[in-house]
C-alpha cells in the first residue's frame, strides 16, 4: 500500500514564503493532508528530502536568477503535476516591479558590493520557463483553495477555482459594497474571485491580488474609479502592486478613463 | 386569491412605535426567528433581529444609480430607507447552501443524509415589491414539478409582516411595475408607518388567523376612519412619486425585437459583468452546484452557490461557454427579466424594486436601458 500514497513536493523561489505558510496554516487539515500523501520535499517544514520524481509539485514564488531558471526546469522533470501557488509564482509577484525600473541602479544603491548580486533584469512567473499544470492565484493564497486543488488531484476530480469577479463572492458573503456605499476604490469587479472577498468584509476596497478576472473591462473599471475619486496616474498604481507584471491589469492600467460617447450614469 | 376582501379579518388597528418591542418579543416568544432590517457597515441589512432596538430608527438613505449612503432622518422612523443591498432571497434562498452529503459506510457502499430541517422564520419589514418577489420565487422554486426542499424548508411557516412605503427612494419604481407602493394580500400582519411631529403610529392590518391572533396579543388600539385614510392617502402619494419609471408597454414584444439591437454594445462598454446585479436582485434565482469532498474521499457534500448569467461558466457547454461578450450577457440577464419570464414564470422578473441600479458598480439603470432600446428600436 505504502508505495501507492502520492509524493508531495514544495518548491521555493523569489517569493516572501507567505503561501507555503499558508499550507502550514491548514493545520487540522494539513494532518489530513499529510495522511494522504507523502511530504517528500518541503523545507519549510522538514529537512527531511527525499529524491524525485514527485507525483505533486506545489511550487512558491518567481523566476529572478539564471539559476532559478535552470532550476524550475528540474523541477518540472521531477514533477507529475506542477501547481504554481500565489502571485509571484503565477505572475511575477510585487518583484516585477523591476521589471519598469533599472535593476542595475538598485543593485549598485543598496548594495555595499554590488558584484557579489547576481539577478535576471526581470521577475517572471513560472509559466514563462516551464509548462504549469493548474495556478492557483492570490497574495497570499487562499487555504481553503489550496485544499481544494489538493484534494481534487488526489481524488482525480477537476477543482472548483472559479474565474469570474471578486464581486460574486462578496455579495454571497453579504458584505456591504464598499464602492457603492462608501465610495470606496475598489478592484473587485475586474479581479479573480478566490480570496473570499476577504478585503470588502472588512471595509477596505480590493487591492486586486488574485489578478484579473476571466473577462474584465478595463474602461468600465476606470469609470468607476475616476468616480471613487482616484486620479489618472493613482489608477495606475492599483493595478501595478501584486499584479504588475501581469499582461492583463498591464492592458488595464492604460485605461484611465471611462466609456468614450456616453456619459456616466452615476453622474 | 381576491385582494381586499377577508370578510374574517379584524379591522384596521393601531399601535404606539413603542410596541414594535412587544412585536418582536412576542414573535420570538412563538419560536420564530426574527428577520429584518438593521445597520452595519452602512448599510441597512437583513439580520436576525433580537429586540425591536436592531432596527434602523430614524435611518434614512440617499441612493442612486451605482450610489447609497446612510443618512441621519429628522424623525425616528423604523422603516424610512429603500432598499438595502439584501432582499429576502438571503434568507428564503440562501448564497450558499447543502443538498446533500454522503458517508462512504464500512462496507464500501454510500450512506446519504438528509439535510437539517430549517427554522421557523418571521420576516419583518417586507416591502410590497419584496413581498411580489417572494411570490415570484414562490413561482419559480415551487410552482413546478419538484419543489425545491432548501426553499421550501425555509419558507414553510414564514409569518410575513409587510410594510407599505410612504417614502420611495430615487431608484425605486414598483408603480410601474405593479407591485407597491402599498400591500392587499400576501402576508400575515401589514404595517403603514405614521411619522409625523411627536406621534409615531403604526396603522396595522391582519391578513390571515395567524397575524390576527399575534395583533390581539399586542398593545393595539382601534384605528379610526380618519387615521386609515391618512396612511391611504399616504401610500397613494408615494405612488406618484417614485424616483423612475418603468416604460409601459409589452416589454417582452420589445427585448424580442431589440435582440439585434446596436444599443447593446453600448451598454456592453459599461457594464462590468461582475454579477452584482443579479446576486442583489431579489427574484435572480440561479445557483451551480460545488461538490466537496473531503481528503479521504469517504465523505462528499454537494453544496449549491448562487451563480449568475454574468458568469463566463454560467454557459459553458462542451467546448466552450455560449455567451462570451458582455453584450451577450447583459441582454441574456436584462432579457429574462423583463422578458423571457413571462413566458416562463406567468409574470415579469423584475418587482421595481431598484437594487439592481443601486447596487451597480458602473451605476447601469434598467430602465434607462429599455428607454435607449426603445429609441433605438424606433430611430
Ligand atoms: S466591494 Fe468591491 S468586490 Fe465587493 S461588490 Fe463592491 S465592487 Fe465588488
Ligand atoms: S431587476 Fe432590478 S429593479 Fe427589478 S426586481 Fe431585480 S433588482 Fe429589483
Ligand atoms: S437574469 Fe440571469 S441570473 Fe437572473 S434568473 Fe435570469 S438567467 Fe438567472
Ligand atoms: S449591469 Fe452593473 S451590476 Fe450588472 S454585471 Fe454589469 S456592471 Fe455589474
Amino acid at each position: 500500500m505504502t508505495t501507492t500514497v502520492p509524493t508531495l513536493a514544495v518548491w521555493k523561489f523569489a517569493s516572501c514564503d507567505g503561501c507555503q505558510l499558508s499550507l502550514l496554516d491548514c493545520e487540522d487539515e494539513l494532518l489530513a493532508v499529510a495522511g494522504r500523501v507523502r511530504v517528500a520535499h518541503f523545507l519549510e517544514a522538514s529537512r527531511h528530502v527525499e529524491p524525485g520524481p514527485y507525483d505533486v509539485s506545489l511550487v512558491e514564488g518567481s523566476i529572478t536568477t539564471a539559476a532559478d531558471a535552470r532550476r524550475i526546469r528540474d523541477v518540472r522533470k521531477m514533477s507529475r503535476t506542477l501547481v504554481t501557488i500565489g502571485a509571484c509564482a503565477t505572475a511575477g509577484g510585487v518583484q516585477a516591479l523591476r521589471n519598469f525600473a533599472d535593476v542595475d541602479e538598485f543593485r549598485s544603491l543598496v548594495y555595499a558590493r554590488p558584484e557579489y548580486v547576481s539577478a535576471l533584469a526581470t521577475s517572471t512567473p513560472i509559466a514563462a520557463h516551464v509548462d504549469v499544470d493548474h495556478e492557483l492565484h492570490g497574495c497570499p493564497i487562499d487555504r481553503g483553495q489550496l485544499l481544494e486543488v489538493i484534494t481534487a488531484l488526489l481524488l482525480g476530480r477537476r477543482p472548483d477555482v472559479p474565474a469570474h469577479s471578486v464581486c460574486f463572492q462578496c455579495k454571497q458573503r453579504g458584505n456591504v459594497c464598499v464602492a457603492v456605499a462608501h465610495g470606496t476604490p475598489c478592484l473587485g469587479p475586474v479581479t479573480r474571485a478566490g480570496c473570499g472577498a476577504l478585503c470588502p468584509a472588512y471595509r477596505r476596497g480590493c487591492y486586486g491580488c488574485f489578478g484579473p478576472m476571466e473577462t474584465p473591462n478595463a474602461a468600465a473599471e476606470a469609470a468607476l474609479l475616476r468616480a471613487t475619486g482616484l486620479s489618472d496616474e493613482d489608477v495606475r498604481r492599483m493595478y501595478r502592486t501584486f499584479h504588475t507584471a501581469d499582461p492583463v491589469f498591464i492592458a488595464l492600467s492604460e485605461v484611465t478613463a471611462g466609456p468614450a460617447g456616453r456619459p456616466d450614469d452615476r453622474a | 386569491m381576491a385582494s381586499g376582501t377577508r370578510p374574517r379579518t379584524p379591522p384596521p388597528a393601531l399601535l404606539d412605535a413603542t410596541a414594535l418591542e412587544a412585536l418582536v418579543d412576542a414573535l420570538r416568544a412563538r419560536g420564530f426567528t426574527v428577520m429584518g432590517p438593521t445597520v452595519r457597515d452602512g448599510a441597512v441589512v437583513i439580520a436576525e433581529l433580537t429586540s425591536a432596538a436592531d432596527l434602523p430608527y430614524g435611518v434614512g438613505v440617499d441612493t442612486d444609480a451605482g450610489r447609497y449612503r446612510l443618512r441621519a432622518r429628522d424623525d425616528r422612523a423604523a422603516f424610512g430607507h429603500s432598499a438595502g443591498p439584501q432582499s429576502w432571497k438571503n434568507v428564503l434562498h440562501p448564497p450558499r447552501a447543502l443538498v446533500w452529503s454522503a458517508d462512504r459506510t464500512p462496507d464500501g457502499s454510500m450512506a446519504g443524509g438528509e439535510p437539517a430541517r430549517e427554522r421557523r422564520y418571521a420576516l419583518l419589514g417586507v416591502r410590497p415589491c419584496d413581498l411580489a418577489a417572494i411570490k415570484v420565487l414562490d413561482r419559480v422554486l415551487t410552482g413546478g414539478r419538484q419543489a425545491d426542499p432548501v426553499y421550501t424548508g425555509r419558507r414553510d411557516g414564514n409569518l410575513i409582516i409587510a410594510v407599505e412605503c410612504t417614502e420611495p427612494g430615487a431608484v425605486c419604481f414598483c408603480s410601474s411595475m405593479g407591485t407597491g407602493p402599498g400591500t392587499d394580500d400576501g402576508f400575515d400582519l401589514a404595517l403603514t408607518e405614521l411619522v409625523d411631529g411627536g406621534e409615531h403610529l403604526f396603522v396595522v392590518r391582519a391578513g390571515t388567523g395567524e397575524g390576527a391572533e399575534i395583533l390581539a396579543g399586542l398593545p393595539a388600539r382601534p384605528a379610526d376612519e380618519g387615521i386609515v385614510e391618512r396612511a391611504r392617502e399616504a401610500v397613494g402619494a408615494a405612488a406618484g412619486r417614485m424616483g423612475r419609471t418603468m416604460r409601459p408597454g409589452s416589454l417582452p414584444d420589445l427585448l424580442a425585437e431589440a435582440r439585434g439591437s446596436p444599443h447593446w454594445d453600448d451598454v456592453a462598454a459599461r457594464c462590468l459583468t461582475c454579477g452584482n446585479c443579479t446576486m442583489v436582485c431579489p427574484t435572480c434565482f440561479c445557483t451551480t452546484p460545488e461538490d466537496v469532498t473531503d481528503l479521504t474521499g469517504d465523505h462528499a457534500e454537494r453544496w449549491r452557490r448562487w451563480d449568475s448569467c454574468f458568469d463566463l461558466d454560467f454557459s459553458y457547454l462542451h467546448g466552450g461557454s455560449v455567451r462570451t461578450s458582455g453584450r451577450a450577457r447583459y441582454r441574456q440577464w436584462l432579457t429574462h427579466k423583463l422578458g423571457t419570464w413571462h413566458e416562463q414564470f406567468g409574470s415579469s422578473g423584475c418587482v421595481g424594486c431598484g437594487r439592481c441600479i443601486a447596487w451597480c458598480p458602473a451605476g447601469i439603470d434598467l430602465t434607462r436601458e429599455i428607454d435607449a432600446l426603445a429609441a433605438a428600436g424606433a430611430g
